[in-house]
Order: structure tokens, then sequence, then C-alpha cells
């Protein structure tokens, strides 16, 4: 009987083989795919009880992980509530990460970005719990709040930027929500506030400074401006333009017609200087018609129109629409027709005439942090986008924009003490609905600390200028005392 | 051909089973306090009780053999100690997880019922002087045997657990008695394929090169199959049945060398499960998880299999260290997924460990079936040794997907008694049988001598040389 045995024993070890096979599949050669699976809880309870960078603004943490006594270890927390919740989004085990800094910058905060490799093999040799690395921001708390106070219940967004290097110092959109239900380990109370927020009406998770889309309306007349200067249309801010109460526009039977039906200065005529302050639609129109679309979408493109930035959210594309004809660039050099533009890239315009012309790339992120704080990636050196405008170009709009405040449709921005730039706009976007208000500005206008982007939904008044320079103009007047220190 | 090579006074080898014994019981409480420091940073306050009543058992084991089995192998003991301790380890660990602490745990139940499997292992070592005495029950086995495979389908006390009907309930007692039927129909085989192996292997017409028995010898073979049949069809346990069936055709081969026996059954046996597939959606739903267990479809019917393979992934080579990974997140991770658990957090090396230990404990097994010198003895040690074998490769082979999943124990580190018990009573007579093949040729008992002629034997030693 041995012999059967023995054949019956080389059976067995064929088994034994096939599990010892089997073993090394699961766990050696298909390990990495099945950890990679999307629906496997122990990978995502892996990522989740990960001590997760914390999120730095002014030396006080506006996202971290506190311990808990729970399976996942970490709690996100988000202590300032709403006024950074754009910003940061949010961490929900329930839903993951889908906006902001903590989808953005997941691979940082989560420990798992390629720069962090060095410190995750000495994590895993020294034993020590990898985790996630701090980021520091740009943001001026001080501006943050003075935005947040200052746009109030009014559905819009406010984007302050350090015209010198980029750094994006304040950054509000209004409706906003609270990131902590969303974060909770308690699931129902997560997947209830994320259906609440995903059916919001108002789309309170959308960060309208750089992906809401508006139509600039006459803040535009600032780039029309520039093209007009850069290209020699015109010479300087006391060069005549034509002004009539209605401008004739070629290949059509509509006129484009001056908000308040009057001509912009005596015989038709006015000086840029003047159009601007008061925000001649019909000179800027018969600018455009001289330059042509193509001209005017130069410009804006050297401003960053058509970009795709990241910072590091992804930044919707600000853009002119192409192949203009006559009519239309007439209507784009106001602002008008199909030009669509985000609060951030009209904050760039104005940093980047106060900056001589050099528009800065904005950024969020200052400095990373290992977890003991040492600094993985320091303050990034200023980085320019484009030179926008000649030196001479810049320092001639800044004295019209000077003058907006000074004399024209800016008034209330108006700081004592100090020179004020900007330029007014008031965007029609659906006939039924009051018009949204918009203010750009930056200040001090020689040597400038901050640029401010205001848009205030539905704000304006139909028919009149006014809505720019009375609700807009005043939000970005408290950003910049508040970053000036008045 | 094994008995010419071995020395003419071969020596116990207790000593060598003293030494792996210690390392054994070592390597099990290295692992209990491990888990323990992982999970709570402290070394438990109850393991001096625990380190030394576990040393007790082991020993006492030792000690019997020294006393009653002194030539058993000296390898069996010391691997089912490492095997129970690394489940009952893993079993604590499970209890810390869910916060099933003391009398409450299932390390608690676990221990108690590894006392009693050991208890039961000395007696058959006590009462059991030699194998050879339960030939003379061949046939009550045989009715022993059938009547625990069918008792699960006797209403009243009969259970379905997790979709298969493999328990039975007594009280508060939950029981697989499918465990015993193992060995009572191992030992039934034994016995009766000693006495019927010439006919079934002499007998029958060649064709195409292979001799095929007549059709009145199909009989044997033909009831076992419809007893596995009876198994599937009525307790919807696959698993079971494929042991039944495998252990039954595996002893018919050894007893007959005759490969037809194996064609025959695995016919046969394709035939059942072609039948059960395309009757029963029960098996259905198990080939369609076993083909493409992280369909979302079937993530939603079931995840057990999805997340005991996840588990071992997330191990990788050097697993998560005891107590630091996730195996709570498995359904039955302490005892259908035990070794899964236990790959996650002892990590490939771990698994492979733990099936080299099966594989040396089976090997033990053969080894004592190619030593021992009488036909039953050398038909129940390679038939128990095979069902360890195939068992273990049902399970792990399910949990790992080489085959569909089918609900059985892992043997000696599942949670439950009936496994253990059952399991500790196969050492036991693995034991036994071995101190018989490896004892000096003279000490053969004068008593069952007398009342055993054994004609087999005779022919044996014609077929040996």
């Amino acid at each position: 009987m041995n012999t059967p045995i023995r054949r019956l024993s080389v059976v067995i070890a064929a088994l034994f083989t096939a599990l010892l096979v089997a073993a090394t599949m699961v766990q050696f050669t298909q390990a990495k795919t099945l950890n990679a699976m999307a629906s496997n809880k122990r990978t995502l309870l892996d990522t989740y009880s990960r001590e997760r960078g914390a999120i730095i603004v002014g030396g006080q943490a506006i996202a971290k992980s506190v311990p808990v006594q729970d399976q996942y270890r970490f709690l996100r927390t988000y202590p300032q509530d709403e006024l950074y919740a754009q910003m940061t989004g949010f961490y929900s085990y329930a839903v993951g990460a889908p906006y902001g800094l903590e989808h953005a910058s997941d691979d940082l905060l989560s420990g798992d970005a390629d720069t962090l490799f060095v410190r995750r093999v000495t994590d895993l040799i020294t034993g020590r719990k990898t985790a996630g690395a701090t980021l520091e921001l740009t943001i001026d708390p001080k501006a943050q709040a003075a935005a947040d106070k200052a746009l109030g219940d009014n559905k819009g967004a406010v984007v302050a930027l350090d015209p010198k290097t980029g750094a994006i110092l304040a950054m509000v959109s209004h409706p906003s929500y609270d990131p902590n239900p969303l974060s909770s380990h308690d699931l129902t109370k997560a997947s209830k506030a994320w259906q609440t927020l995903s059916n919001d009406k108002d789309k309170s998770y959308l960060n309208r400074t750089i992906n809401g889309v508006y139509p600039p309306g006459s803040t535009f007349k600032v780039i029309t401006a520039a093209a007009a200067l850069e290209n020699g249309v015109v010479s300087d801010e006391n060069s005549s333009v034509p002004g009539p109460a209605e401008l004739d526009l070629p290949l059509t039977s509509t006129n484009l017609p001056n908000e308040d039906g009057r001509a912009c200065g005596p015989g038709d005529k006015t000086t840029l200087i003047h159009a601007l302050e008061i925000s001649c639609n019909t000179a800027f129109g018969s600018l455009g018609l001289e330059l042509g679309g193509e001209k005017i979408r130069a410009q804006a493109a050297k401003f960053g129109f058509g970009d795709a930035l990241q910072i590091p959210m992804r930044v919707s594309v600000s853009s002119v629409p192409a192949d203009l004809n006559a009519p239309q660039a007439a209507q784009a050099a106001i602002g008008q027709y199909d030009v669509r533009t985000t609060p951030l890239q009209m904050a760039m315009v104005a940093a980047g005439i106060a900056n001589q012309g050099r528009v800065m790339t904005p950024y969020l992120i200052d400095s990373v942090r290992s977890p003991n704080l040492d600094i993985i990636e320091s303050t990034p050196d200023p980085v320019e986008l484009s030179q926008a405008t000649s030196e001479q170009t810049a320092s001639t709009l800044t004295k019209m924009m000077v003058s907006v405040v000074d004399h024209g449709s800016g008034a209330r921005a108006q700081i004592d003490g100090v020179e004020v730039a900007g330029k007014t706009g008031t965007a029609q976007h659906d006939p039924g609905k009051p018009p949204h208000a918009w203010f750009i500005s930056f200040a001090p206008a020689t040597d400038a600390k901050i640029a401010v982007a205001v848009v205030v939904e539905d704000g304006g008044v139909t028919g009149s200028e006014i809505g720019g320079g009375r609700v807009a103009a005043p939000i970005a007047r408290q950003v910049m005392e508040a970053v000036l220190g008045r | 051909m094994t008995t010419t090579v071995e020395p003419l006074t071969p020596r116990t080898r207790r000593g060598a089973e003293l030494l792996l014994l210690i390392l054994a019981i070592g390597i099990v409480l290295l692992a209990w306090v491990t888990t323990d420091l992982n999970r709570n940073g402290t070394v438990p306050a109850n393991i001096i009780p625990i380190a030394g009543g576990f040393t007790a058992l082991v020993l006492t084991v030792h000690l019997v053999l020294r006393w009653k089995a002194a030539y058993a192998d000296p390898v069996l003991l010391p691997i089912t100690t490492v095997l129970n301790g690394l489940g009952l380890v893993m079993i604590h660990r499970l209890d810390l997880a869910r916060g099933k602490l003391g009398t409450d745990g299932d390390a608690y139940r676990q221990i108690i019922w590894t006392t009693l499997a050991v208890a039961l292992a000395v007696a058959v070592l006590f009462v059991l002087r030699d194998h050879r005495l339960l030939r003379r029950y061949t046939y009550v086995t045989m009715a022993v045997g059938f009547v625990l495979l069918l008792l699960p389908l006797v209403p009243g006390i009969g259970r379905t657990i997790n979709g298969s009907q493999i328990w039975i309930s007594v009280g508060p007692l939950n029981f697989q008695p499918g465990e015993f039927a193992k060995i009572a129909l191992a030992i039934f085989f034994a016995g009766y394929l000693v006495q019927t192996r010439d006919v079934l292997s002499l007998a029958g017409k060649k064709v195409l090169g292979f001799t095929f028995p007549r059709g009145r010898d199909l009989g044997p073979i033909l009831v076992a199959w419809v007893l596995a049949l009876l198994v599937l069809v009525f307790q919807k346990d696959l698993g079971s049945a494929l042991l039944f069936f495998g252990l039954f055709v595996a002893m018919l081969y050894v007893a007959t060398e005759r490969v037809s026996w194996i064609a025959i059954g695995l016919m046969l046996f394709a035939a059942a499960v072609a039948f059960a597939l395309s009757a029963f959606t029960h098996f259905q739903k198990r080939v369609d998880l076993w083909l493409d267990p992280f369909s979302p479809d079937n993530l939603e019917r079931s995840n057990q299999l999805a997340n005991g393979l996840w588990g071992m992934a997330s191990g990788g080579l050097t697993g998560t260290g005891l107590g630091a990974g996730r195996p709570y997140l498995t359904s039955f991770a302490e005892s259908d997924f035990i070794f899964p658990s236990l790959g996650e957090e002892l990590g490939l090396f771990g698994s492979v460990a733990i099936i080299v230990l099966y594989l040396i404990f089976c090997e033990r097994g053969i080894r004592t079936a190619l030593g021992v010198r009488d036909g039953f003895g050398k038909l129940l040690a390679i038939g128990l040794a095979f069902s360890v074998a195939f068992q273990l490769f049902i399970v792990v082979g399910g949990v790992t997907r080489v085959i569909p999943l089918t609900g059985l124990t892992t043997p000696f580190m599942s949670l439950g008694g009936s496994s253990l018990l059952a399991n500790w009573v196969i050492m036991a007579l693995l034991l036994r049988i071995s101190d018989q093949a490896r004892r000096p040729m003279p000490e053969i008992p004068v008593g069952v001598a007398a009342d055993e002629p054994a004609p087999a034997e005779v022919t044996q030693v014609v077929r040996l040389t």
C-alpha cells in the first residue's frame, strides 16, 4: 500500500502548493491592486485614520485633525466654521473631499505627496505613524474677516491680492456653509449635511472667487483702456475720445447708448480719463470699434484671460470670445457680450496695473511644513504671469483709476490719507434681475499693498452705474483698510 | 521499504518533542503579549495564569506520551500547539477589538474548549492502547458516522447557519457533528477497505489500459456518493460533501492502487456538482462570488470574501503586526476567515509559515502511514492526514480564491468546540498509530495479536516486497 500512499502524498503536496501560490498572489503579486480598490474599506480607513496636516492662517489652524477615540482616530475640524469653508473644503468619511484645499492639496495633507517620500521611508524605519504636511496660507486674517463682515448677507465674492507677489490675502464667497457636520464621524449626520449642501440652490459650496463666472461689466473698460493705450489708439489719459449719447453700431440697427442717455462731454467728445471716471459706454464702445475684437482679446489674455490657473485649486477660465465682429467688439469693450470673468481674474487686472503692468501668478499656499514643522517647501518666489502693459500704460491707467475714486463713480472707496485707485462696474446678466455690482481697486496707488475685486450678485441698480459704486466699493474699502491698518 | 532502513532500536525522540514544545509555547506566548502590547500598550494582567495554564496543558500531553506512547511522532504535538495557540491569539485579538473581555470573550470559550480537547486527546491515548482495536468497531463507526453526518437534517435540532445546515443545537450548545463524522468515517473506510480491497482491486475488465471494476463492486462508492449528494442537497454544504467524498476516494485509491477509482470518483463528483449548480441558486451565487468577488453587485450580496482578500493584501509581506490590523472588518474573522485574519497581521511570511506547519503535520501523518505495519493502520493514518490536508485546502483555498468558498473550519485554529475536539482526536489517533509505527518490532502486544490474525497484513508484506 506504500506506493499509492506516496502517490497520494504528491497530490497533498500539490494541494499545499496551490495554497502557497494563492497566498503569494493575494499578499504579494496582487496586493497593490487589491489595496487600491475603491471599495476597500481598509485602505479607506488607513487614509482617514492618518493624522492629516493642518491648514494654518496667521498662526491659527483653520482645519486640523483632532485625536478622538473611535476607529477613525482623528476628527477633521474647522475651528472657524463658515469663514474659510470654500477655501478649505471639507474632508468627509461619508463623501470624500470634493472641494477646496482638502481636495486640491490632498497628497500633501495626507502625506502621500512625492516631496514627502523621504519622510515616509524614515517613518517606516522608525515605526513613526505617517502624518500629513501642514499648509500655511497667504491669507491675511484681518483682510479675510473684514471681507466676510463687509460682504455680510450679500451673495457674492471678495478676493484680495498682494499686487507685488500674487499672494492671495483674502478669499470670501457668500453664502457659505459650515464644513464641520460634513466631516462628522456620524455618517448619517455627515450624509445629511452633504444632501443639504449639494442641493443648495445658492450653491454655497461654490468658491465664487475662483469658480464663479460673471460678466465683468464696466470694470472691463480698464482693459479696453489698456488696449487703446498699448496699441497707440490714444496717447495718454487726456487724449480726446468720442463720447456721444448713443454710439451707432455698424452692421446692426441697434445703437449702444449711455446709461443716462446723455453725451459724455461737450461736442460729443471727452477725454479718456473723464470717460473712465463716469464710465462712458459710448467712449469705450468706439474704442472697441477702433481696436477690433482681437486686440481687446489679446490685451485681456495678457492679464490672464484664457489661462487655466491653479492656486492650487482650479480657477475657472475667464474668457473673451474669439472672432468678434464690430458691434460685438464694441459690446465686449464695455464688458458685455459673453465676456466672462472670475473675481480673481479682475483682482489680477487691478493688481497688474498696480504692479507696473506686471501680473503675478496668484497663489494661496505660502509654505508647506512637515508634521514637526520643518519647512518642506518655503514661500515661493513670486512668479510673473505676464507683462500685461508697459510701465507707462500702467501709470496712466493708475492715474485714471485714482480719478475714478477721487472724482467719479468710485467715491465710496476713498480712504483718508491713502490714494486709492478703482473702477466700478454694473453687469447685466438677466433681464428680470438687478445687475451684478462690481468694484476693482488697489491701494496705495503709487506703492500698492493690496488689490481687491468685489462682486455682489444682483447688487446693482438697473440703468445706472450707481450699483458698483454704492454696494461694492465700500466693501473693497473695508478690506483695504484692514490690510493698510486704517 | 521504510521499515528496512529504520534503526534496530529507534529513539523515542521525546526530548526533541520537549524542545519543540518549549519553542511552540514561546511562539504562542510572544504572539499573545505582542497583541496586547500593540492594542493597549501593556502586557496583559492575566498573562501568568494564561501562560501557566497553556503550558501545563500541552506538557500534560507530552508527559502522557512519555508514559503511554513513548515512540509517538515528536513533531505532531508541537505543531498542534502552535496552530491552536495562534488561533487562540487571533480570537483574543478579535475579542479586544470588539470589547468582549473576560468571560464574555470568545477566547475564554475557546480556552475551555482547548482544555476539553486536550483532555479528550489524553483520554484517547489512555483508552486506545492499540489503534487496531478500532477495527472491531468498523460497522459501529459506520453507523455513527452516517448518523452524525445526517444529524443536522433532523427537524428540531438541525440549524442553518450562514446558508448551510451543518449544525445541531442541543440546549445552549451548537455543534457541528460533521467534524466527528469525519473521524468515524475514516475509521469505517479503513476497516471496510482493508477487508474488501482485494476484491475491489483485482476483479474487473481492462479498458484502454485501465482496469475498471465490476458493476457489483461499484456498490460502496455509489453509497458514499449518494451520502455526499444528500449532504450537498439537503445541508447545502459543498465543503463537507467534497471532504467526505474526497476522503473516501483517496482511501479507496490507497487500498486498491487503482487509478480508475479516482477517475470514477471525479466523474461522479463532477456530476453531483453540475447537478447542484444547475438546481440550486445557493451554489450559483457562491461560484459567482468566487469568480468576481469585487463587482458592486456581489459586494452588495456578500463582501466577506472580498474583505478577507483585502485584509490579506493589506498585510502584504510582513503583515501589520498582531493587534495592529483590521481583521475585525471581515465577518466570521474568528472562524471561517481566521486564516485571512492571521495573514493580515502576520503577512505573507506568516501565512506561508502556517501553511507549511499544516504541510509538516500532514507529512508526519503520511510518514506514519508509510511506517506502520498493518493495513488498517496505514489506511487510517493516510485517511486522517488526507482529511486534514483536504479540509485545509477547501477552507484556505476558499478564502484565497483557489476554489469557491464553502463553510469549513480551519483545523485547530477556528473558533468552535466541535472542530477543536475532533482535530485533537485526529492528532491523538495519529500519535497512537505513529507510536505503533516507530515502536521496535518485538513489542507487539500479545493480547491484540491474538484476536487479530489479520490476513490483510500477510498480503501486505507480500505487496511491500
